[in-house]
């Protein structure tokens, strides 16, 4: 059975980090077949990995070594396989986080920095999402469209042109809000929570999903 | 730029959302997840259950509410009433709700706040301050607004932020369910004080209190109930009166196209 004509697998990597029910709702309801990830076998029958969570990185990279997950986290994104970092999910794709000094992935070069000259914290409600460049991620979503977000701290590339900036939002200063490199997708946003253009985004990543399943034959086979 | 929140609370009682006044005389008004979705798509920021139900057996019942709605709205969901431990707040947000806010327990014992706040990270946890004006401060009360703690409500404020949560939802008892409009002193009073968001309640009777309760109360976020069950005004209407104020509101891509 070739991967392009049935439901795109996506893992939904549950490490403790609560509410997973809206993610994985939202994803089914997408067309997506969802798989709740407690372990990394789950890894080998799915075409991608969603990393949700919210919180601090170091008890969440504690829990993720628990499992036994953090190694096959990093082979799946070495590979160039379809990852989606939600909120914690984008901000463990740092090297480290000044919340708590601990070391996270460091795929991507920059850390996890507390928001400066913000108004409120945590910053919690809809701001806007404004593009730094196009990506199928944000197909049919305009330019400044209103996300939920819950967070406190934030991704802070080390060279502020990084290509992988896809979308900034402001509250104080600018932060980064969304990244891509390759099939490595962060958002610092709840899509999940985000209303009507929250899941137009979910249901861009699965088409994504489901073109790199399609040019992978055999990659992913139903166990 | 955040928005300023607009948030329909649902009074819950085994199962089914309720109407009344301060817990009595209670009325159903139909299934939480099928409002909330109606919310939703109505241009709802956020949503609150508010659970009154006084049953030993309410959790089954409010857990399956809970996901259902998870399941059907697609934007934040908060539950407050009854959660006294961090095991009783796992469980809720397991089943879909992002964040519980903690009231009278909070009040009883405030190290539950850092508990709460240290396992789920401090965006979960709101603490919900009650508060009656008594001569030149404002008082905390529990138990619905029956029972007075002593407390000063500017200090508590202070506390739980420095405990751990991460909102403050704050009603004034003596505004709520009078549609005298909000209590603008008090919420400044501690909007002012502290750095998380502020979301204000009790008493709104029409879109200019919203309005009132942001730009005079420093409000972050404004919640209210029975002018949205009842279909006083639309959820659109206040974020109309708001945007034309110039507060900066969440129109949504359906309404827009």
């Amino acid at each position: 059975m070739t991967a392009g004509g049935s439901a795109p697998r996506i893992a939904v990597v549950d490490y403790g980090a609560g509410n997973l029910v809206s993610i994985e709702q939202a994803l089914t309801s997408l067309g997506a077949q969802v798989e709740i990830a407690v372990h990394a076998a789950v890894f080998d029958r799915v075409d991608a990995v969603v990393v949700p969570g919210v919180g601090a990185a170091g008890p969440a990279m504690a829990r993720l070594a628990r499992r036994g997950l953090v190694e096959p986290i990093r082979a799946w994104i070495d590979e160039g396989r379809p990852y989606l970092g939600i909120c914690l999910g984008l901000q463990l794709l740092f090297e480290g986080s000044d919340e708590d000094g601990s070391t996270t992935f460091g795929i991507l070069r920059g850390r996890t920095v507390r928001l400066e000259a913000a108004p409120t914290l945590p910053h919690i409600g809809w701001n806007q999402v404004v593009r730094r460049r196009d990506h199928d991620l944000f197909s049919g979503i305009a330019d400044g469209a209103d996300f939920y977000f819950v967070h406190s701290y934030a991704g802070a590339p080390t060279d502020p042109s990084d290509d992988a900036i896809v979308a900034t939002t402001e509250h104080g200063r600018p932060f980064v809000s969304a990244v891509a490199r390759g099939s490595l997708l962060g958002v610092q946003f709840h899509p999940e929570r985000s209303g009507e253009d929250g899941l137009r985004l979910l249901a861009n990543f699965v088409a994504l999903v489901q073109t790199d399943a399609a040019a992978r034959p055999g990659a992913a086979v139903v166990a | 730029m955040l928005r300023r929140r607009v948030i329909p609370c649902l009074d819950v009682a085994d199962g089914r959302v309720v109407k009344g006044t301060r817990f009595v005389d209670l009325v159903d008004a139909g299934d939480p997840p099928e409002l909330s979705e109606r919310y939703a798509r109505e241009g709802a920021d956020e949503l609150v259950f508010l659970d009154i139900t006084a049953a030993p057996e309410r959790r089954a019942t409010l857990l399956d509410i809970v996901e259902r709605t998870a399941r059907r709205a697609f934007i934040p969901l908060t539950v407050g009433g009854g959660v006294r431990s961090v095991s009783e707040m796992r469980d809720v947000l397991r089943a879909g709700a992002d964040k519980v806010s903690l009231n009278t327990a909070a009040v009883a014992e405030p190290a539950l706040v850092r508990r709460c706040a240290s396992r789920f990270g401090s965006q979960a946890v709101v603490v919900a301050i009650d508060a009656r004006r008594s001569a030149d401060r404002w008082e905390v009360v529990v138990q619905g607004g029956r029972e007075p703690t002593g407390l000063d409500a500017l200090a508590w404020a202070e506390r739980a932020v420095a405990l751990g949560a991460g909102e403050l939802l704050v009603t004034s008892i003596d505004r709520d369910g009078t549609g005298s409009g909000f209590d603008t002193d008090l919420l400044r009073a501690i909007a002012d004080r502290v750095a998380v968001p502020v979301i204000a309640s009790g008493g709104a009777a029409g879109p200019d209190d919203f309005v009132a309760a942001v730009r005079d109360g420093h409000a972050d976020a404004v919640l209210a109930a029975s002018i949205f069950h009842y279909r006083v005004h639309s959820i659109a209407a206040v974020k109309a009166a708001m945007a034309a104020a110039g507060l900066p509101v969440r129109m949504g891509s359906a309404a827009a196209a």
